[in-house]
């Protein structure tokens, strides 16, 4: 277990490396940042190439990057524009997209699998094609569609909740956004539980725990659910990274100034410092939720051994 | 029992004595009244005068600091604020004289040498100062803010304080308008705090305006309280103004809806259809000093043939602007008919019709013009704009749409969009781009050599285009050294007709400013650079 954690760590460096280095180049292909700095007025030049000598954008592209990485493991992520620290944005933006993916992936699991469950044990009834149809409905319906529609709804037609999430972001004002982040990736879990579940219920072990007249919920809790989250799990896992970052939609329908609106502002502001700093603390987050949900894998099913 | 019982209900009698002072200390800051809420958008520099050239920061600057002049916001025109009086007998060598009994909310007073130190700072290369060239008319420029190499001097020559309230400017070549240009935000005096702790004040800017910054949340909000000691005549008429920053229009367009934001001053433009079944007459949409034009790459031999200019008036003529403004802009914008801003009024510079037929839709007309030119070069004009801000895609494609028509021909004209607003300037000005480009003005002051000389003279800072003409330039000259307003006015428009006549850049549209607004608020208004007059604003 020990070694298998290490390996995979050391695997980690040069798949963070890559990211960040085409993270990097990719930002840097847009162009001059420095152009766009002055608006519809041409920079003078000698300001402009003092802007540059201070961003070090004067330098080749391969230089800039050891550069940045050098500073990123001292902690220092860079100057965003407006003057402002990047890791003093990280510090604003992070807290309020980590608690926003926290109630989104709680409506996951907990809606999602219920549902799963219920239907799954109900195949073929009218709760399972009521479910099915409704999740089709939230998959393809695109989330600013839902998103819009819920704020427009129960912010403003009948006020129930603020149309805007206030700049402090507490975990009441995020239900809303929470739900429809969730939303699709709701729809798939809900999915998968009940496509697994259906799928166990028909093997032996479960059999095997009826016939010994063990209680119903311990059958589906105990047997049958722990068996069948693996998949569930391994989608919710590689769904916390895909949230963070792209909550972009939600948190501008919603004003949450979070990861999403940072990343935005920096890539219309073609803002290297930003956008590099940020992608690569999600790259980190991915790498960091892949390896837990591989050791989760351990707990829910004793037969997978690490080396 | 009967004691614990007894301080519970201390408690809370306390608590609501609490919140109720808390309540009064809001509202009781004198005649001025409640605080509002307004839509803001995170300003993209540090805030400092010399360095904001965007609406929002700008917006700040203008609630927290007063200069020499003010714009009046109904008329545009530059009134004296801090200066009592800038003399002059040639134009060229000013003094100025600075108001007694102004101060910064810090207490401290404002000086000549406020506004000498804070012109010497904007002017500075190591300052990185993105308006420094603002200050590029003052003697001895040249020296603190080279084209090439380090800075020779810390202090412009042409700039000296004589005492406490007197300070001359001697400029580099005649400019009769530089008064009035001396309301913009890069001309405010500064405090010592601003150069004693640089970081302290860019968290809490203090200045000396009828607002002061109570606190400061970096891209979520900004709270301005009025400044009750506020010495001068525009005192603001509410509590305050909290700037909320909004990720998108849309949600501050729905938050007012909800009632949970009193301004918003850029209805987004989906809204456009609803907004006066939405807000009845708590909507206001009134000319701006924006104009929108085509610009063209006067450095590409194709657009400089003999016969481009036909070709380029084949094209303006070929641009149904009514048709385009009502039906997409829905008449937030007007059809633009000369080169600068409605804004600037008849006396001031604005000359309505000076493009003439050159700017009225004439699909026939195009068509032999632009024969007559020698054809569009490579059979096609792409026209270039970023896709990233602004409804710039719908535009084009209306254009394009319209210049198709009139020729008869699908693929005379397409739209050829850039990602971003950065990329997008970055081509322009290196002169990267081969067809005509969206070119926005907006004015820095209202004057129309604004409007003129930055986007038109030879190797200006905006001739994206690198358009020259000696005749233009000539009279450019003439005008700024001329000392009668009027006749200056008359001169530029001479100008203005060079311009015309080589149909330098095809004028478009004039902007409007729009804002909407609670039930709570009264007397709202938007002055010419199309930021609301918070001082103004009455709560309640």
């Amino acid at each position: 277990m020990g070694r298998y954690v290490v390996r995979r760590l050391v695997q980690m460096v040069p798949v963070f490396i890559g990211a960040t280095l085409l993270i990097f180049l990719m930002v840097n292909v847009m162009g001059d940042p420095v152009a766009g700095l002055c608006g519809d007025r041409q920079c003078d030049a000698a300001t402009a190439a003092q802007l540059r000598k201070e961003f070090g954008l004067d330098k080749p592209v391969w230089q800039q990057y050891l550069t940045y990485m050098g500073n990123v493991f001292t902690g220092d992520f860079g100057t965003a524009f407006n003057g402002q620290e990047v890791t003093e944005l990280m510090s604003t933006a992070f807290p309020v997209t980590i608690r926003l993916t926290i109630v989104a992936v709680l409506f996951e699991v907990l809606i999602g699998v219920t549902l799963g469950v219920v239907t799954g044990l109900q195949r073929g009834r009218p709760v399972d094609s009521g479910v099915l149809l409704l999740t089709l409905v939230v998959i393809s319906v695109p989330t600013f569609v839902t998103g819009l529609l819920l704020q427009l709804l129960l912010g403003v037609e009948w006020g129930w909740i603020r149309p805007s999430v206030s700049s402090s972001a507490p975990f009441g004002e995020l239900l809303i956004p929470g739900l429809v982040l969730a939303s699709v990736s709701l729809a798939y879990v809900t999915r998968l539980t009940r496509t697994s579940i259906a799928e166990n219920r028909r093997s032996d072990y479960v059999r095997t725990a009826i016939a010994k007249g063990l209680p119903r919920h311990r059958v589906v809790t105990r047997h049958l659910l722990r068996n069948s989250l693996i998949p569930v799990v391994t989608f919710v896992g590689a769904d916390i990274g895909f949230l963070m970052g792209g909550a972009i939609v939600t948190e501008r329908i919603f004003n949450i100034h979070g990861v999403g609106y940072q990343l935005y502002q920096g890539i219309l502001r073609q803002n290297t410092q930003t956008v590099v700093g940020f992608v690569t603390v999600l790259v980190l987050v991915f790498l960091a939720c892949n390896l837990v949900v591989d050791l989760l894998y351990a707990v829910l099913d004793p037969r997978i051994r690490y080396a | 029992m009967r004691g614990a019982t007894f301080a519970r209900q201390a408690a809370c009698a306390m608590a609501v004595a609490l919140v109720a002072t808390a309540c009064g200390g809001g509202g009781d800051s004198g005649a001025g009244g409640e605080a509002l809420s307004s839509s803001w958008t995170d300003p993209q520099n540090p805030l400092e005068p010399a360095n904001t050239n965007e609406v929002q920061g700008g917006k700040v600057l203008s609630m927290i600091f007063r200069g020499l002049k003010q714009y009046n916001p109904k008329t545009g025109e530059a009134e004296d604020m801090l200066a009592e009086r800038i003399e002059t007998t040639d134009s060229r060598t000013y003094t100025i004289t600075v108001k007694d009994g102004w101060t910064f909310s810090d207490g401290e007073k404002v000086t000549a040498k406020s506004f000498v130190d804070a012109w010497n700072y904007g002017a500075s290369l190591r300052n990185n100062q993105k308006n420094a060239y603002f200050f590029s008319y003052i003697d001895g420029y040249d020296k603190v803010h080279p084209v090439k190499g380090e800075q020779s001097a810390d202090t412009m020559s042409g700039l000296k304080a004589v005492d406490d309230r007197t300070f001359t400017v001697r400029l580099s070549q005649k400019f009769s308008g530089f008064p009035d240009t001396l309301g913009y935000n890069a001309f405010v005096p500064l405090p010592r705090a601003f150069y004693d702790d640089h970081a302290g004040w860019l968290a809490k800017p203090v200045g000396n305006g009828p607002y002061t910054v109570q606190s400061y949340t970096k891209g979520s909000e900004m709270s301005l309280t009025r400044w009750d000691a506020y010495p001068g005549p525009d005192a603001a008429q509410n509590g305050g103004v909290t700037l909320k920053v909004y990720t998108d229009n849309n949600t501050a367009y729905t938050d007012l809806m909800a009632g949970n934001l009193d301004l918003v001053d850029d209805v987004p433009a989906q809204q456009l259809k609803n907004v006066r079944s939405d807000l009845g007459d708590r909507y206001l949409n009134t000319p701006a000093g924006i104009i929108q034009t085509l610009a063209f790459p006067h450095y590409d031999k194709a657009w400089n043939k003999p016969g481009s200019v036909k070709v380029r008036k084949g094209l303006s003529r070929a641009i149904d602007r009514e048709q385009i403004t009502k039906t997409i802009f829905q008449g937030t914008r007007t059809p633009a008919t000369d080169w600068t801003s409605p804004v600037l009024g008849a006396e001031g510079g604005y000359k309505a019709g000076l493009c003439g037929e050159w700017c009225q839709y004439d699909a026939a007309a195009a068509k032999k013009l632009i024969e007559e030119g020698g054809g569009l070069p490579g059979g096609q004009v792409k026209i270039t704009y970023n896709a990233d801000t602004g409804s710039h895609k719908l535009w084009v494609d209306a254009v394009c749409n319209s210049i198709n028509n009139a020729l008869g021909n699908d693929r005379a004209c397409v739209g050829n969009p850039i990602g971003t607003f950065a990329d997008f300037r970055s081509k322009s000005t290196t002169q990267k781009l081969s067809g005509p480009f969206r070119a926005g003005w907006q004015m820095d002051y209202p004057l129309p050599q604004n409007f003129l000389q930055p986007l038109y003279y030879t190797n200006a800072s905006s001739n994206d285009g690198k358009w020259s003409n000696e005749e233009f330039d000539k009279l450019v000259d003439e005008a700024n050294a001329e000392t009668d307003p009027a006749r200056a006015v008359e001169m530029f428009q001479k100008a203005e007709a060079v311009v015309r006549d080589n149909m330098a850049a095809i004028p478009l549209w004039y902007q409007n400013g729009s804002a909407g607004w609670s039930q709570r608020l009264s007397n709202v208004a938007l002055n010419p650079f199309s930021v609301p007059v918070y001082n103004e604003i009455k709560v309640g």
